[in-house]
């Protein structure tokens, strides 16, 4: 228990220690000032503007920035889902991997380029290396990238006053890209593979067992596989990028991916990295640091809300296996106790339950347990997490753009109560910011309840849950708001291949992704229009206690309100069938 | 609509840049950096007895000889296939998983069940007294990944006894060869104590004689 709290808490500090000179840094990098890695990287820079004719200093209107993030984005998809199409033609499939058939091509490449990542394949029977590599690794890096982008977007749409740009969209992709995702990357890649990650191109290792293991029908086994692939480069971007599909079915709880107590804090760190250093940035480039930190001691609160109570959850395990006779889940020097089942003996309790915090706070969705089989309220924890609309740090760049969309809620709801015009950052609030907040706040609770109240009454998707009564519910319900919340981890028992699934869940991810997307974009283009309003005694601080509170209430009222009902049905009738 | 022609260009363009900046150098820089500086780790960290490959250090095995300790309980059989399976197609290749059962399923409660008498039986059959310890959590529960390499090191003490009895190895020296493949935690604080199940296994192996090293 000590050792837990020990061990959370320095992560959490050497998260901040690093994400506070990573928040300055793509602050610089955003801005267009110089950083250490200028020199070495401006020519790459300035090769890839010349090739493609863009004039880094002209500036889009909220229009224009959108229409472009539309084309890039319509492209990514069509060049992904012709790569898993056409899989078992193209080069560097060396376990002859076939192509992909289309309902389950459309939905990893919509997964993908919405940063989502849902996993209805298993990567180690139904992805090529070329797929790996040439596909989905470049859109962890793409559609991180262009999350972050919007981000700046609406930063410079708060700090410019009676204009219209908002910064150049293929200068932003290209600066991201080049200075803050692929050095990281890169880092993080070498880090893992010295811990045992794998990253070859060769084919999977078959091995001669010491011991033959002779099964049920007589029939004696010899041999054992052991997968291979270029692992780590991608691991590593899916971590850093909020991605989170792993390279092999079982994710980041596959020993190649996360095979040591340090590679799976490096990930860890990874997931949060980006997300955290980004409030500081925000902070920075809004030139009022304290704004930046009051959203991101808000967010810090509720992750350790959340960390705490999964991590109670499994710790104290289920009635029923405590009941067995002659067997001991305490917690021990020997061993880790608790609730075992879907998790790895290398990360016990404390391990598993802090990266499905992480995991479902950031909009990562990568796991090293499996959450199906979590206790109930250990598992409901995730599931509100991903329902409250990826808020709690988030997937980079979405994250914190939808977190300053409940601000604006905040501030108008305050501003309510007080009979004042609400503002924030010294920009009114007004009637159309307040009507793009609420599809903002509102498009994940609405995709997530229609598509799984729609899926319930489908009998085809009977046949795809993994256990019955509750639980059911709940894989399908943690289905549409994984997807529904760009995380894209998974209840992992529900057998989601299906074109009913893979298309619903498809429509779901690319609705949630670009409406509220598109909503922060106009946000940002009005907010550049409008003039700096001074501040008086009557304007309500955003950055103190007072506002921090109010946000985290405002956050849980719209999540509680949504999902209370479903959650009952869920989770909670689950927990009561276990303690009765 | 001269101005959406040239977006659609220059997104065309920038994806394909990026494919071969992400999606090829990127990944092949690192498989060549992986090589050079970590050899043994990029490609698997395979164990060789005798110069044949017998494992990764990394991925658990299946093990049934009572002389050897047991790895946790696997969905998907330690990725095991017979010779039959092989050339008929049924073997799917190589998978991970696990039986995602929900935390009050009556499979999992059945199955713990069952998992708890055999462990009893086999004890008693082997070491010739009735079981009177506890047997520990990750025991009786499968792993994520199916593919878990470690047992904690409670499951190996309670497994001690039927390893010593069966391979005439005393108590000790198993414990030894326990204590040898224990993985500690990181600063004494990050991840678990576990051990090593399949070096633990080679280790033995060696000493009954399964195995014979050539000097």
């Amino acid at each position: 228990m000590e050792n837990t709290i020990v061990q959370y808490g320095l992560c959490i500090a050497i998260l901040v220690a690093l994400a506070v000179p990573l928040g300055g840094y793509i602050g610089k990098v955003m801005n267009g000032e110089k950083v250490f890695l200028t020199r070495l990287l401006s020519p790459v820079e300035r090769l890839i503007y010349r090739t493609l004719k863009i004039n880094k200093e002209e500036q889009m209107g909220w229009k224009k920035y959108a229409v472009s993030i539309g084309a890039f984005s319509l492209f990514s998809f069509v060049f992904l889902f012709l790569i898993l199409l056409l899989q078992g033609v193209l080069p560097l499939n060396p376990q002859g991997v076939k192509g992909m058939s289309p309902d389950l091509a459309f939905n990893t490449a919509v997964s993908y380029v919405t940063n989502t990542n849902w996993q209805a394949y298993k990567g180690e029977v139904s992805m090529s290396y070329f797929s790996q590599m040439a596909g989905l690794t470049v859109q962890n890096f793409v559609s991180a990238a262009v999350g972050i982008s919007v981000l700046f977007a609406l930063i410079r749409g708060f700090v410019k006053v009676k204009s219209e740009g908002l910064g150049n969209f293929w200068a932003d992709l290209t600066r991201i890209l080049l200075y803050i995702l692929i050095p990281l990357s890169i880092l993080v890649s070498v880090l893992l593979v010295s811990q045992g990650v794998v990253q070859n191109l060769n084919r999977n290792e078959t091995v001669e067992l010491i011991e033959p293991v002779v099964t049920e029908d007589g029939d004696e086994i010899t041999e054992a596989t052991v997968p291979m692939g270029p692992a780590a480069s991608q691991i590593a971007i899916k971590q850093l990028g909020t991605n989170g599909g792993g390279v092999f079915g079982t994710n980041s709880a596959f020993p190649l991916e996360n095979p040591t107590a340090l590679s799976n804090l490096i990930e860890l760190i990874s997931i949060l990295l980006i997300p955290v250093s980004l409030c500081f940035t925000f902070g920075r480039n809004i030139r009022d640091k304290r704004q930046g930190v009051a959203l991101f001691s808000a967010m810090l609160i509720l992750l350790l809300l959340a960390l705490s109570a999964t991590f109670a959850a499994e710790q104290s395990g289920t009635p029923q296996l405590k009941a067995q006779e002659s067997v001991n889940i305490e917690q021990t020097d020997g061993q880790a106790g608790g609730n075992m089942e879907g998790k790895e003996a290398r990360f016990g309790i404390a391990d598993s339950a802090m990266w499905a915090t992480f995991t479902t706070a950031a909009a990562n969705g990568s796991v090293n347990s499996m959450h199906d089989s979590y206790t109930p309220l250990g598992g409901a924890v995730p599931l509100l997490l991903m329902q409250i609309g990826e808020v709690v740090f988030g997937g980079a760049g979405s994250g914190l753009y939808g977190m300053i969309g409940f601000a604006i809620m905040t501030v108008f709801i305050a501003g309510l109560m007080v009979g004042r015009t609400p503002e924030y950052l010294g920009k009114k609030i007004e009637a159309h910011e307040m009507k793009m907040a609420c599809i903002i706040c509102l498009m994940t609770s609405v995709a997530i309840l229609a598509g799984s109240g729609i899926a319930a009454l489908v009998p085809a998707v009977e046949k795809s849950v993994n256990n019955t009564g509750a639980h059911a519910l709940t894989e399908i319900l943690y289905a549409f708001s994984s997807a529904g919340g760009n995380n894209g981890s998974s209840f992992a028992g529900l057998a989601a291949n299906t074109v009913f699934l893979n298309l619903s869940l498809g429509i779901v991810m690319a609705l949630v992704r670009f409406i509220p997307m598109m909503a922060i974009l106009s946000v940002a283009g009005n907010m550049a229009k409008k003039k700096k309003t001074a501040v008086t005694t009557g304007t309500l601080s955003t950055c103190g206690p007072l506002f921090v509170g109010l946000l985290i209430f405002v956050i849980l009222l719209i999540g509680a309100l949504s999902f209370l009902p479903a959650l009952s049905l869920g989770p909670i009738a689950e927990y009561f069938q276990m303690i009765g | 609509m001269k101005s959406f022609g040239s977006y659609f260009k220059r997104a065309l363009i920038l994806t394909l840049a990026l494919l071969v900046i992400c999606g090829i150098l990127y990944p092949l820089v690192l498989t060549g950096l992986g090589q050079l500086f970590f050899n043994k780790q990029a490609n698997g960290n395979m164990i060789e007895v005798n110069g044949e490959a017998v494992g990764s250090e990394l991925v658990g095995q299946a093990f049934e000889g009572d002389e050897y300790f047991h790895g946790r309980v696997s969905s998907v059989n330690y990725n095991t296939y017979t010779e039959e399976e092989k050339e008929s197609g049924d073997y799917a290749g190589v998978s991970s998983g696990t039986f995602n059962y929900g935390a009050t399923n009556e499979d999992l409660e059945a199955r713990v069940k069952e998992d708890v008498a055999a462990f009893k039986e086999r004890y008693k059959a082997v070491v010739g007294e009735e079981f009177t310890g506890e047997i520990p959590a990750d025991m009786l529960t499968a792993s994520g990944s199916g593919l878990d390499p470690h047992i904690s090191p409670a499951n190996a003490e309670v497994q001690t006894p039927i390893v010593a009895a069966a391979s005439g190895l005393s108590e000790e020296e198993v414990a030894q060869i326990v204590e040898n493949n224990t993985e500690h935690k990181v600063l004494g604080i990050f991840g678990e104590e576990k051990v090593n199940v399949l070096k633990c296994n080679i280790e033995i192996a060696e000493k009954i004689g399964a195995i014979t090293t050539e000097e």
